[in-house]
């Protein structure tokens, strides 16, 4: 098996093998370290040209990323915790996703910035947040979101080479050590895999299941409780969903269109239930419900949310898996649906 | 090079940056121009001594207050009217305004200190592309109050990055006097990361230009962080109609450190005349022209 973390480093790997425009700045990012979370280990022995460990400056090494990305290159730029992306938040919205606009399209800002979210490893309110939400709708910016539906290291080796926006790539912490499904782990499911703008979008059902009665649709970690909830609802239940798994969070399609796999499942079931990390109120799935109530109009039976409480996240074990959503959560928020 | 040590050329570029800022003051309460401006009349000397060291391919980032810098670089009048006016032929086809153009290497942005790491990564890029260019970097000692630009000194030393720290200190930043806002001092703030920083209190352009020589001469053998903070004077409001001060110190300011005074005594009587009424003309037209052209 591959995990999620190995399949992020061989793409890194990969950028700086077929690139020497590629850099990669962070904090503690040296070998034998590797980065705090060890997606970059190797790449300084590898490149130590390339590879800059950086004093603990979020805002100036993401600033130093634009400038670079200004002047031709492809930098990548780590963040320890996307916690600190606050420190850095100016850069990103007031700079990089402003230049290639408001130069009136003759500037480029070809940057990466990855960084890890999420909780249910006992840091604590300021190291556990998923704090994406703050950078969705962001004019300029690409918030991409991996999976274990398809290959991690890929889309973050073309997110690097191939495209020219800025890029946010959220990687869950939880995700790193999870496998990266095959055919073979999903051979229960029916899989259709469509493309956004750039990155795909996934279909789950189960195999030989009746019409769905319900849409469940998560990105990131969340959809993988998402997709083990869609089983037990289907085998404990007999309520049969399917799962829609986007990976590029914004941008959406232009003028409030929905995502076309979505829209596509939400004509078959007529119910959308969405999931997330993030904190429940403005967030992700308020957004697609939205979408959802101005495409499917009175065809739309029933909405719901699943999401984090709103309240800081605990570090006790017990309070924060109280803090934040479940399998449980969401299979009694479909059951309430159906 | 732009060859710019002669002095009637370097009081070309003094004029054309007065002429051009002092037809936005006027023109602005007219309703000719839309949005938001901030002129540097009485800074002039600075952009021209310093930006007269550029060799073609070396970038600067200059802030709010760029018309100046922007000319200096050899920014079109017509081009910055026609931004300034919501034009489409603006520099930016009038996206960016006042504050935020891009034209070659010169990049602008009004958020204060934010433009500090963006330069040093488009140092450092330079460096490791091998091109030779530097960066030269503009901020007021207002910017000097942003955590960012203490990130970026530290950066910028610890990597070497091929940039020059040029801070224009006039002594306010909008209404508020650097006694209120700045403790220690600025050479102190560069020389803390070890960057060699070098001061110049004058309007005088000859001074200036000598200055920034010295700068660049040693940046381009020994490619490495430098500031140059240079003591100046804002003669005109922060944007428009916005100063607080007392009109005889602004007085004071107009009669001891003009850089257009000062450097005309090095002309004879008969070129300055030349040399301004060409201006008047020049920039007159580009004003026309700006004012003729289409709507984005
Ligand atoms: C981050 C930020 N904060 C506040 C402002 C509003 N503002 C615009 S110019 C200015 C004063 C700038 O002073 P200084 O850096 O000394 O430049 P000067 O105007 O004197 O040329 C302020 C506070 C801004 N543009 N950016
Ligand atoms: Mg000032």
């Amino acid at each position: 098996m591959t995990s999620v973390l190995e399949s992020l480093n061989r793409g890194l790997h990969a950028a700086f093998a077929e690139d020497e425009r590629v850099y990669l700045i962070g904090e503690d990012l040296l070998d034998p370290y590797g980065g705090a979370f060890k997606v970059s280990r190797g790449l300084s022995t590898q490149y130590p040209d390339r590879v800059w460990t950086s004093p603990v400056s979020e805002a100036a090494i993401v600033g130093v990323g634009a400038g670079m990305a200004l002047r031709g290159l492809r930098p990548v730029v780590e963040l320890m915790f996307g916690d600190f992306s606050t420190l850095m938040a100016d850069q990103l919205i007031n700079s990089i996703t402003k230049f290639p606009a408001m130069y009136n399209g003759a500037a480029k800002v070809p940057v990466v910035i990855r960084t890890p979210m999420g909780g249910r490893r006992g840091y604590g309110p300021t190291h556990s947040q998923t704090l994406e939400k703050l950078y969705l709708g962001v004019p300029g910016l690409r918030v991409l979101a991996p999976n274990t539906l398809s290959d991690p290291g890929e889309l973050l080796k073309r997110a690097i080479l191939e495209q020219d926006d800025p890029v946010l790539f959220v990687e869950n912490k939880v995700l790193y050590p999870k496998a990266v499904q095959t055919a073979e782990t999903l051979k229960d499911f029916e899989v259709e895999q469509t493309q956004t703008e750039f990155a795909p979008v996934h279909t789950l059902r189960l195999k030989g299941t009746p019409a769905p009665v319900l849409t469940l649709s998560a990105y990131g970690y969340i959809a993988e409780l998402t997709r083990e909830a869609l089983t037990r609802l289907a085998f404990e239940h007999e309520i049969f969903c399917e799962l829609v798994v986007p990976t590029q969070l914004a941008p959406l399609p232009a003028n409030g269109a929905l995502e076309p796999a979505l829209l596509a499942s939400l004509e078959r079931s007529g119910r959308l239930l969405t999931a997330e990390e993030g904190t429940f109120s403005l967030g992700w799935g308020a957004e697609q419900l939205a979408r959802a109530a101005q495409h499917l109009g009175n065809r739309l039976q029933a909405v719901r949310r699943v999401a984090a409480a709103e309240q800081p996240i605990p570090a006790a074990r017990n309070l924060e898996d109280a803090a934040l959503p479940s399998v449980e959560d969401i299979i009694s928020a479909a059951r309430e649906m159906v | 090079m732009r060859a710019m040590s002669d002095d009637a050329a370097l009081y070309k570029q003094l004029a054309t940056i007065r002429h051009f800022e002092q037809t936005v003051l006027d023109a602005f309460p007219k309703g000719a121009f839309y949005g938001t401006t901030h002129t540097y009349i009485g800074q002039e000397a600075n952009a021209v001594g310093v930006l007269a060291h550029l060799h073609e391919g070396d970038i600067v980032f200059s802030n709010h207050r760029c018309h100046g810098h922007f000319l200096a670089y050899g920014g079109d009048a017509r081009g910055l009217f026609a931004e300034l006016m919501g034009k489409a032929t603006g520099v930016c086809g009038g996206i960016g305004g006042s504050q935020h153009l891009h034209w070659k290497d010169f990049y602008s942005n009004g958020v204060l200190g934010s433009t500090a790491p963006i330069a040093v990564g488009a140092a450092l890029a330079e460096k490791r592309k091998g091109s030779q260019a530097i960066v030269v970097l503009f901020l007021g000692d207002g910017a000097m109050g942003e955590g960012v630009v203490y990130e970026s000194l530290n950066i910028a030393s610890l990597w070497g990055a091929p940039i020059l720290f040029v801070v224009e200190n006039n002594h306010i930043a909008q209404t508020t006097p650097t006694e209120l806002a700045m403790a220690g001092s600025l050479a102190s703030r560069f020389m803390a990361f070890n960057i060699p920083a070098a001061e110049l209190d004058s309007s005088d352009v000859r001074q200036t230009y000598t200055a920034a020589a010295h700068e660049f001469a040693n940046l381009r053998s020994a490619p490495g962080p430098r500031a140059l903070i240079l003591h100046t004077a804002r003669f005109g409001p922060h944007s428009k109609g916005d100063d607080t001060r007392d009109p005889a110190a602004i007085e004071e300011l107009r009669a001891t450190r003009d850089p257009l005074a000062i450097h005309a005594t090095r002309l004879d009587a008969a070129e300055r005349t030349a040399i301004d009424a060409e201006i008047h003309s020049t920039i007159a037209a580009a004003y026309a022209q700006a004012e003729a052209d289409p709507l984005p």
